[in-house]
């Protein structure tokens, strides 16, 4: 069986995503010291709330050497995403800079947050497999990362403006979206980073 | 496409238990939130909304459970209301798995609860519910659950709450609410124009024409109600195919 290890950092809705990487397969472990991630054939980095506050829970759980050297998979959702990125305009927040860019507010758009659920249109990519090209998530968020190369961008969106809604450099992937949240879309791309990480 | 106008159905939880007339024939337990919101969701909620009107200690910790057994088995978002006192209430309600969870009554008596919980869970999982009444030229807050007026006027509030730090605002009509004669327009427009997040609308649905005119004449983001779906009056499919069909963007079921 897959291990995927869910890393609590003290903010965020583990329960949905624990509860949903079990549902597809995966045995789940909820890490809360970096030893607990030894084992783990993946890792998921979730995130609610500001990056800067974010990667503050991340240094004062002591997580940051372990993600930092982690080379299997990884999936960031939402700031876990975000903080996968240089930098963030929000709190300018100095993050762990794995993928070139940085994150903006999200620009023209008729509400913020966006809330609810809209298209992702994907790249090719093994993250979407039996989804794509085009499916509905539900994202809840202010904040998208602009990265500053075009080739580790795997999915947009369009709220307002057209932004970036997944991201891959190697064995990292990140979606701003939520797919613990996102019913069988969600759940199918949940099964799909447990098969990398197998 | 672009970003779906969600239906969301409301559940009233007490100790644990749904209290509203739920009118569903092949279901176990009728009464059972997780197994009602488990249904609701297959049938194509966008979110489920647990009000929990408990009144004692004890009830609270059950819709910690209930809560809890939801997020393992319903797979979108879950926004969770009612006696949330502190940031700390906040904390235990996100961390049994809510997504977004909606103060009132406490938030009115102390405003900088808003700020703390924004500051420390970040605003898209603070919701701030309002209940209002209209009075003479006016919308004003309601609390304790419409029992007591405020003095407050509903506009000035959403805007301040939502500057404190509410992302979103779940905004009921106490005199449209349990009448099913439709939304009170007025005031959801005035709200939705007052501010820059999502408004959700709810109390008065009774027909799909009332949830499309919430959301082509006030600019709702979402449409709440109760009855409608639990007595069976209208499901949620066809709601969102009467929606879709007047232009409404609306989520498909996969």
């Amino acid at each position: 069986m897959t291990t995927i290890a869910v890393i609590d950092h003290g903010a965020g809705n583990l329960v949905s995503i624990a509860q949903s990487l079990a549902r597809v397969g995966a045995d789940v472990i909820v890490a809360s010291e970096p030893s607990d991630i030894a084992k783990a054939d993946g890792l998921v980095l979730p995130g609610v709330g500001t990056t800067g506050g974010v990667m503050h829970g991340i240094d004062e759980a002591g997580f940051r050497p372990a993600i930092t050297q982690w080379d299997r998979p990884l999936l960031g959702i939402c700031v876990g995403l975000q903080v996968l990125f240089e930098s963030s305009h929000e709190d300018d927040a100095k993050c762990f800079g794995f993928v070139p860019g940085s994150v903006e507010r999200l620009r023209d758009a008729p509400r913020l947050p966006h809330i609810g659920w809209n298209d992702v249109s994907m790249n090719h990519d093994p993250l979407f497999a039996d989804i794509g090209p085009e499916a509905t998530f539900y994202f809840v968020h202010s904040y998208a990362p602009r990265p500053s190369t075009s080739d580790t961008v795997i999915g947009t969106s369009t709220y307002g403006e057209t932004f970036v809604s997944a991201v891959r450099s190697g064995r990292r992937v990140g979606t701003q979206f939520h797919p613990e949240r996102s019913g069988n879309n969600g759940l199918q791309l949940l099964a799909n980073f447990v098969a990398m990480a197998a | 496409m672009t970003l779906r106008t969600r239906i969301i159905p409301c559940l009233d939880v007490k100790d644990g238990r749904v209290v509203k007339g739920v009118n569903f024939v092949n279901l176990a337990d009728a009464g059972d939130p997780v197994e009602l919101a488990t249904r609701y969701a297959d049938e194509g909620a966008d979110e489920i909304c647990y009000l929990d009107i408990s009144a004692s200690p004890e009830g609270r910790g059950t819709l910690l459970d209930v809560v809890r057994r939801t997020a393992s088995n319903v797979f979108v978002p879950l926004t969770v209301g009612g006696g949330v006192r502190t940031a700390d209430d906040m904390r235990a309600v996100l961390r049994a798995g809510a997504d977004k969870v909606a103060v009132n009554t406490a938030a009115v008596a102390d405003p900088s609860l808003l700020e703390s919980c924004a500051t420390r869970f970040g605003r898209q999982c603070v919701v701030i519910a309002i209940d209002t009444k209209r009075r003479d030229g006016w919308f004003e807050v309601v609390v304790n659950g419409g029992r007591r007026p405020t003095g407050i006027d509903a506009i000035d509030w959403a805007r301040q709450a939502t500057k404190l730090g509410a992302g979103e605002i779940l905004l009921t009509s106490m005199d449209a609410d349990g009448t099913k004669a439709g939304f009170d327009l007025a005031v959801t427009r005035a709200v939705t124009a007052a501010v820059d997040v999502p408004v959700i609308a709810s109390g008065g649905a009774g027909t799909v024409d009332h949830c499309i005119d919430v959301v082509l004449e006030a600019d709702a983001s979402a449409v709440l109600a109760a009855s409608i779906f639990h007595r069976r009056e209208i499901e949620i499919s066809s709601l969102k195919s009467a929606m879709a069909a007047a232009g409404i963007p609306v989520r498909e079921l996969v």
